[in-house]
């Protein structure tokens, strides 16, 4: 029994060294050489500053702008340093009222369910097309654009499953909404 | 339900099946001490650890001192992992600047990686320091895994011998898992992560304007090699708060299904292999069999509660045409969700990618009893192998006394001590989950962590100890488990239901093996048909399931009946 305490510790040791040192700084190693831009965060940039990453969402409150869906993260919704979920479960009554106040702050009903509800992460993305679509008059008034200008920037913005199969239809609202941006500057 | 939606889990769980039997192959190999192709960068580091740990590789041990091993590199990796979080503060690659973690969080969240359980009682992305995360979780991430897969290979090498006192040699098992199979499979799935998306950087995070003009910071760090060896290893232990739902995680659909066939292939391939090794390979094909039928009936069920939504949010004015959303993300949809659920409580992974608290009352029942049913649906990488020959043992047992025969199962007589054994190590499960859960059901300091009223606050604290105990670690997030009483009876929960494990079914193994393996004759009932797999699935459901319907009757079962009343609490 004694004999197997020295291997319990070298081995503790060489496999921290190997899997837990080794392993992880020879992949940042790759990852920074092979795929630079994944491997800092995806970041996006417009003229040189830095707007956000292509894979976290941001929260939106202007109406010219598509608004993202509602977040449970951190103290602040969209708070990238502190991912985090409602957790509410189906029958809990904060649930409820939470949802009734957002679908009654968005002055049509019934809403797609993503509008109303908090994602996983409180870091989504992506909103559904049926989201999008319903916001498309609000952008269209404080832009003053065209409804079927937008209903174009739209569809090109929609991410398909691809072959029709894999994924699911989205679109990602800060992409969505830099072309946006880039087609009808909003009068600052 | 759409038929896109079935497609997709369909080709996922068909890649695994492709991947069963290459990888199956490659690890009976690798456990038989075979060459295989990597042999030559590998050998020399195998021989070389083993010179440094004053280890002879050609030396078998019994079940006893092969237990030992297992307690004593599981201790040693509990020691060090517990002086990395209470020392945080000192260490390097803190960017953050982090300090050290409660003693209580500390030792909760060593027990849970060196169980391979991997609860989080805490948010990654504002506890941990990038030093912990590597050189503590992901070291636990490996070793803990490949500790699963030793044990299960020495059970499996108790089938394959007869007249034998040894069962192999811990320490080479454990080594040969880590450095032929989990590190090179992890070194391949963590660079496919990046370039897929997740980040991977010794930074901390990076600051944002956002188009609106206000801060964002974006944390980041160290995230594929994580993630890569999480799945692999079946552990679960997110980078981040919210685990495989956050963008950096699983940042699309493709990193998906990277996520969960990494998390299946294993231990899958590990059941071929077992066939492979006690030669008869029809026996591995009828235990995955076992497992995809009840994984497929849980995704559905799961599919379909969670496409039906939520009644409650149909009334206030959301469209039912999405399903339920709370919770979810929005680039995995309801099928992804729903198969990643049923795979991550089946498997003893644990991570997630919806917060499993805010599925429908059904929905979350189904992980739920995934779990309680002994983490076999195909189980950790080597616990759930295990664990299903313990299920299998039970089986044969139940089909001998119908009969009035001795019972066997591949050619080994299954006894009165093999008996009592099995059942120790699965009366252990539903005396954890519902002991803990009947404490802490009435104790103040057990019901003042739920934070929702109502069944769904019973439901919680079922879940969390049924986590805990089938070494899962997914949650109902909603309770706030980070006190005293949670990370300490947590731990414990952990502890038994890993160890009190682990050791009858060694002493099963070590029994099995003194055996002589006898040749099947026409009385022998074949345990590689259909009529056994059918017999497999029903003792796994009544003998895994039926101690905890009263308790899911009372919560998830209760919460979906006031949820079709209108009723919220």
């Amino acid at each position: 029994m004694f004999n197997q305490i020295r291997p319990a510790i070298v081995m503790t040791i060489l496999f921290t060294l190997l899997t837990g040192l080794a392993y992880p700084l020879a992949i940042t190693g790759v990852g920074q050489l092979a795929f630079p831009a994944q491997a800092n965060g995806s970041r996006l940039e417009r003229d040189g500053v830095v707007v956000g990453s292509a894979l976290i969402g941001q929260d939106f409150t202007e109406p010219g702008y598509f608004w993202a869906r509602p977040s449970a993260a951190g103290d602040v919704p969209y708070n990238g340093a502190a991912s985090s979920g409602s957790n509410y479960g189906a029958t809990d009554a904060r649930l409820v009222q939470r949802v009734a106040g957002t679908v009654a702050s968005l002055g049509s009903s019934p809403v797609p369910a993503d509008a109303a509800t908090t994602s996983a992460s409180g870091l989504d993305p992506d909103i559904s097309p049926a989201n999008a679509r319903l916001q498309l008059a609000r952008v269209a008034a404080a832009r003053g654009v065209g409804l079927p200008v937008l209903e174009t920037l739209l569809g090109q913005m929609t991410e398909t499953p691809m072959l029709g199969i894999f994924g699911e239809p989205h679109v990602n609202v800060l992409a969505l909404n830099l072309a946006l941006d880039k087609m009808a500057p909003m009068a600052r | 339900m759409t038929f896109s939606g079935w497609l997709q889990i369909a080709l996922v769980l068909i890649a695994v099946l492709a991947l069963a039997k290459p990888l199956g192959l490659y690890m009976a190999r690798v456990f038989a001490g075979e060459r295989t192709w990597l042999s030559p960068i590998v050998h020399p580091i195998e021989t070389g650890f083993y010179r440094l740990a004053g280890l002879r590789a050609d030396q078998e041990q019994g079940w006893l001192a092969y237990a030992f091993g297992v307690l004593a590199f599981s201790f040693a990796g509990f020691l060090a992992m517990f002086a990395i979080l209470r020392l945080q503060g000192f260490l390097p690659f803190n960017p953050q600047g982090f300090g050290e973690l409660a003693p209580d969080l500390a030792f909760n969240t060593a027990v849970s990686f060196v169980t391979n359980t991997n609860w989080q009682n805490y948010g990654g992305e504002t506890t941990m320091s990038h030093f912990s995360q590597m050189a503590g979780l992901t070291v636990q991430n490996f070793l803990s895994a490949a500790t699963g897969m030793a044990v299960a290979i020495a059970v499996t090498r108790a089938f394959m011998r007869s007249g034998a006192t040894a069962v192999g040699n811990f320490w080479v098992d454990m080594t040969r898992a880590t450095l032929y199979v989990l590190l090179p499979l992890a070194i391949v799935v963590a660079i496919g992560f990046v370039a897929l998306g997740l980040p991977q950087s010794m930074d901390a995070s990076f600051a944002a304007t956002t188009l609106e003009g206000t801060q964002q910071t974006i944390a980041i760090g160290p995230v594929a090699s994580q993630e890569a060896i999480k799945q692999l290893g079946t552990n679960g232990g997110g980078f981040f708060n919210t685990n495989a739902a956050h963008p950096f995680e699983n940042p699309n659909a493709f990193a998906n299904y990277l996520n969960i066939i990494a998390m299946l292939s294993i231990s899958t391939a590990l059941v071929y292999a077992f066939g492979q090794l006690v030669g008869n390979r029809r026996q591995g094909w009828a235990l995955i069999a076992v497992t995809g039928v009840l994984l497929l009936v849980g995704t559905g069920a799961i599919y379909w509660a969670e496409t039906s939504g939520n009644p409650l949010l149909h009334a206030v004015g959301v469209d039912p045409a999405l399903g339920n959303m709370e919770g979810k993300e929005v680039r995995f949809g309801q099928a992804m969700t729903a198969l990643y659920a049923a795979v991550t409580t089946g498997l003893s992974d644990g991570g997630v990618n919806a917060m499993h608290s805010s599925l429908t009352p059904l929905g979350g029942m189904v992980p739920m009893f995934l779990i309680q049913l002994g983490e076999v649906l195909p189980g950790g990488v080597g616990s759930g192998l295990y664990g299903m020959l313990v299920f299998a043992i039970l089986a044969v047992f139940v089909a001998g006394l119908m009969v009035g025969r001795t019972p066997e199962f591949l050619g080994k007589k299954i006894e009165a001590r093999e008996m009592k054994l099995a059942m120790l190590a699965i009366l252990i499960l539903p005396l954890v989950i519902l002991g803990f859960t009947a404490v802490s059901m009435v104790a103040p300091f057990g019901l003042s962590a739920i934070t929702t009223p109502g069944p769904h606050g019973l439901s919680e604290i079922l879940y969390a100890y049924s986590s805990a105990a089938g070494n899962n670690g997914s949650a109902f997030g909603g309770l706030s488990g980070n006190t005293p009483w949670y990370n300490t009876t947590l731990a414990i929960a952990m502890l038994l239901g890993r160890f009190a494990y682990i050791v009858p079914v060694l002493a099963i193994a070590g029994s099995l093996a003194a055996k002589p393996r006898l040749p099947g004759s026409s009385g022998t009932f074949p345990t590689d048909r259909p009529l056994f797999v059918g017999l497999l699935i029903g003792i796994i459901l009544i003998m895994g399931g039926l101690q905890f319907f009263p308790a899911l009757a009372l919560g998830p079962v209760v919460e979906h009946f006031a949820m079709l009343a209108g009723q919220s609490f």
